[in-house]
């Protein structure tokens, strides 16, 4: 009844082919701005901003960068966590070495670092695809793991071999180490997150991504109409370990606040795989169901039990949380292959012509 | 219609977090146990845990609490994975525990610059970073009884008696077979720079995390290097392969040790009969000889107020759960006798654990005499570098090998020191000790 567009005329081509062409998306965008840049800090505490908004932000931006790879060029990769922590120990080193520089330049000049990583190891792409390619990738993922865990100048020698975040300050307010509070880091994972995902968002509508999904839908057709396949391929990898690697930075930087090189292994590769897949390939609003319905519904479900007073031992509610995630995501992919945007995208078709929907 | 339904669902359930009740702790000292047991370690964390909290559940059920004021023991699963171990930091800080126990490297090193600012101490006990054993640097962090440089240097000082003294160390070689993490290659450094002072050769074999099943390539390696003695750092899984490995290859079982998250019983139960003499490095006793183990037995599981199986009572693992909670406890006490009051917080168990003073009367006060060595904290020395016992596996349960061992302190003092000098310049702004120093009681 609210949600339709009865009325919405557009008069040039640049109104129609806009991102959100309904003035209630428009709308709706602003909402969600507002409740995450103005209402989240005045009512968020610790928990919330720290255990569930900022990991959330965080994974959503990797979901994003794996989604421009595999999502819009149809190029699987299994090194994302690799990727992750390239940026991480890039930024890592990056601060070390220029400490007097502002942290939030750094995080995401370390993305160029990722960026450059995913290139080289893109490179097999060229030759192979599918499965094939994420066999490759995967090889990047021990590769550079096994790299974080050798070679100590990557950790600054440290003698736990972890990373340590410094203390390094922002206009004088911390932004990173013990001192940072969640609210500063919180407003900065969101500011670099929306950054992004809007420029992600002018990418994929634009002629790079129409190259891409036109590599994904047919390599060969894509070929022949004249898109270069090696710069295209290529390309996808820098931009997606590009946003990797600056969501590893903030995980390190503005999350955890140190890190052992087992974070960037094999699972947290599989995480971010499933959150593209669940969200929905080839969608950007999909990572974020994706990051969201992953990472915040087991601690929603683990919160049930002692919210409620189900008087149940949290490691029976761990299990049980295991299996209730594992058959919600069966039981979406089941209701809808093409993950949970296409669900949203339904649900938005449906509200357009309710309540008489013929 | 069914479509609606799951959107509503999923708008439900997403929507719960934002109704998260920081509850308060009511009447009473509330102690988070952050445990793991479920994920690939849980084998070795139930017992931990379940030692741990029949420890706290005996003070309550027995002596009402400390000092009158009961303890409410909550458990949080990490599954020792550390984003859901910060998960449960976050979700509990708000309930004022008064001392946090990670129980994972991994979580510990998450902890240790938000203990000072959180007022909130980390007992670590025997794990965690080494270099926070110094209380100068890192006065909010605890890790006694002793540091895995001390575990190792233990073990040299077993390996020099067995050999007749350390000139006889010259020439030897000396295995390290170690998880490939940060908590596998801890005791590198350690044991290189005692290398270099006892002229002995280090030999290290690195396991990869995921190769922790599969070491046949490896022990190949030993056999060929034929390293006279081989002391292990090893964790979960690792720990039965290598033995089974070790046998494999006839590695003499006395010329191989363990350190001591490498000594419970089902590291060694699926090796089999060969697995005897194997002996790993201890700090807590074992068996249920001791009275207030009895005492648990009584009060606790008898009544069923618990989790732990009769019959794992008294396993290593168990005991050290149960060693931990006595930490805690001490801990506490010790707070209030230092505050007066009673309900005491972080900040007071803070000075609690660094006046921690636990006697060899006390241990027998506590009713478990001589279960661990004395020990004793001070404001400079988190740690006290206290004595280690070699634990030997006869075939069907572990027994006490050796009287207490000390650690070669004046070659772990040094490289502590310049550790927790490194990590302070590393980490550009650490705070500086600000915390008064409260005379020993």
């Amino acid at each position: 009844m609210l949600y339709r567009e009865v009325g919405q005329y557009k008069s040039n081509y640049a109104a129609d082919m806009a991102v959100f062409p309904i003035l209630q998306d428009r709308i709706g965008i602003a909402v969600i701005l507002v409740i995450a840049y103005v209402v989240f800090p005045l009512i968020g505490n610790d928990f919330l901003l720290n255990t569930i908004l900022i990991p959330f932000l965080i994974f959503s931006l990797a979901a994003i960068g794996l989604n421009l790879l595999t999502g819009y060029t149809g190029l699987l990769s299994l090194g994302t966590g690799a990727f992750m922590g390239v940026g991480a120990y890039a930024c890592l080193k990056l601060t070390t070495i220029f400490p007097h520089v502002n942290i939030l330049i750094w995080i995401l000049a370390s993305g160029f670092f990722s960026s450059a990583i995913g290139v080289l190891f893109g490179l097999p792409s060229l030759r192979i695809k599918g499965f094939y390619l994420a066999v490759a990738t995967l090889a990047a993922q021990f590769f550079l793991e096994w790299c974080f865990i050798r070679i100590p100048w990557l950790y600054n020698y440290s003698v736990s071999g972890a990373i340590e975040v410094p203390l390094r300050t922002f206009m004088g307010i911390p932004m990173t180490g013990p001192t940072a509070t969640s609210l500063t880091r919180y407003l900065a994972v969101l500011t670099i997150v929306v950054a992004m995902t809007w420029v992600a968002s002018n990418i994929v509508h634009g002629r790079i991504g129409r190259m891409w999904m036109s590599v994904r839908d047919m390599d060969l057709a894509a070929e022949l109409i004249g898109i270069r396949l090696f710069r295209t391929k290529l390309l996808a990898f820098a931009v997606s370990s590009f946003y990797c690697g600056v969501a590893g930075a903030m995980m390190v930087f503005l999350w955890y606040g140190g890190a052992e090189a087992e974070v960037f292994a094999i699972d947290q590769s599989f995480l971010i795989l499933f959150m593209v897949i669940i969200g929905g390939l080839g969608t950007l609003i999909g990572s974020f169901f994706g990051s969201a319905l992953i990472y915040i519904l087991p601690i929603a479900l683990r919160l049930i039990p002692a919210n409620f007073g189900i008087p149940i031992r949290p490691a029976a509610a761990e299990q049980l949380t295991f299996v209730i995630v594992g058959a919600l995501i069966i039981v979406f992919l089941v209701v809808e292959p093409n993950g949970l945007a296409r669900l949203w995208q339904i649900g938005k078709q449906k509200l357009r012509v309710w309540p008489f929907p013929y | 219609m069914r479509l609606k339904l799951l959107v509503l669902g999923l708008a439900l359930v997403t929507a719960v977090p934002a109704a998260v009740t920081a509850a308060q702790a009511a009447d009473g000292i509330y102690i988070p146990l952050m445990s793991y047991r479920t994920g690939p370690y849980s084998g070795a964390g139930i017992a931990i845990f379940n030692g741990m909290h029949d420890y706290l559940n005996l003070l309550n059920a027995r002596d009402g609490g400390i000092g009158g004021v009961r303890l409410i023991v909550e458990e949080c699963e990490t599954g020792y994975d550390t984003k859901k171990g910060v998960e449960c930091y976050d979700a509990t800080k708000g309930k004022n525990p008064v001392v946090s126990t990670p129980y994972s490297t991994g979580i510990t090193l998450q902890l240790i610059p938000k203990a000072s600012v959180d007022k909130i101490p980390v007992l670590s006990m025997a794990y965690g970073l080494s270099a926070s054993a110094d209380g100068n640097d890192f006065p909010w962090v605890f890790n006694p009884p002793a540091t895995y440089w001390d575990g190792a240097s233990a073990f040299v000082r077993h390996v020099a008696d067995v050999e007749g003294g350390f000139d006889k160390l010259k020439g030897k070689t000396i295995g390290l077979v170690h998880l490939d993490a940060p908590y596998g290659k801890e005791p590198i450094p350690l044991l290189e720079a005692l290398a270099k002072d006892y002229g002995f050769t280090l030999k290290l074999y690195p396991i990869p995390g995921a190769q922790m099943q599969n070491q046949t390539s490896l022990w190949l390696d030993i056999r060929r290097d034929r390293p006279d003695w081989i002391f292990m750092q090893g964790w979960g899984a690792m720990n039965p392969t290598a033995l089974k490995e070790a046998i494999k290859v006839n590695f003499p079982m006395d010329h191989f040790i363990g350190n001591w998250w490498a000594g419970g019983e089902d590291d060694v139960r699926p090796a089999g009969p060969e697995a005897k003499g194997y002996s790993a490095l201890g700090f807590s006793g074992v068996g249920r000889d001791y009275p207030a183990i009895q005492d648990i037995l009584k009060y606790v599981v008898d009544k069923g107020n618990t989790q732990t199986p009769k019959e794992k009572v008294g396993e290593v693992l168990y005991n050290r759960g149960v060693m931990n909670a006595v930490l805690i406890a001490e801990a506490i006490r010790g707070a209030q006798h230092l505050t007066g009051k009673k309900q005491v917080t972080g900040e007071d168990v803070r000075r609690g654990l660094e006046t921690l003073n636990i006697t060899e009367a006390r241990w027998k006060e506590l009713g478990l005499p001589a279960f661990a060595a004395p020990i004793h904290l001070s404001c400079a020395d988190h740690n006290g570098h206290n004595g280690i016992y070699l634990a030997r596996w006869d075939g069907t349960k572990w027994t006490k090998a050796s009287g207490w061992i000390e650690p070669i302190k004046d070659k772990v003092l040094p490289l502590i020191d310049s550790a927790a000098n490194s990590y302070v310049s590393a980490n550009a702004g650490w705070p500086k000790r600000s915390e008064a120093c409260d005379k020993s009681s």
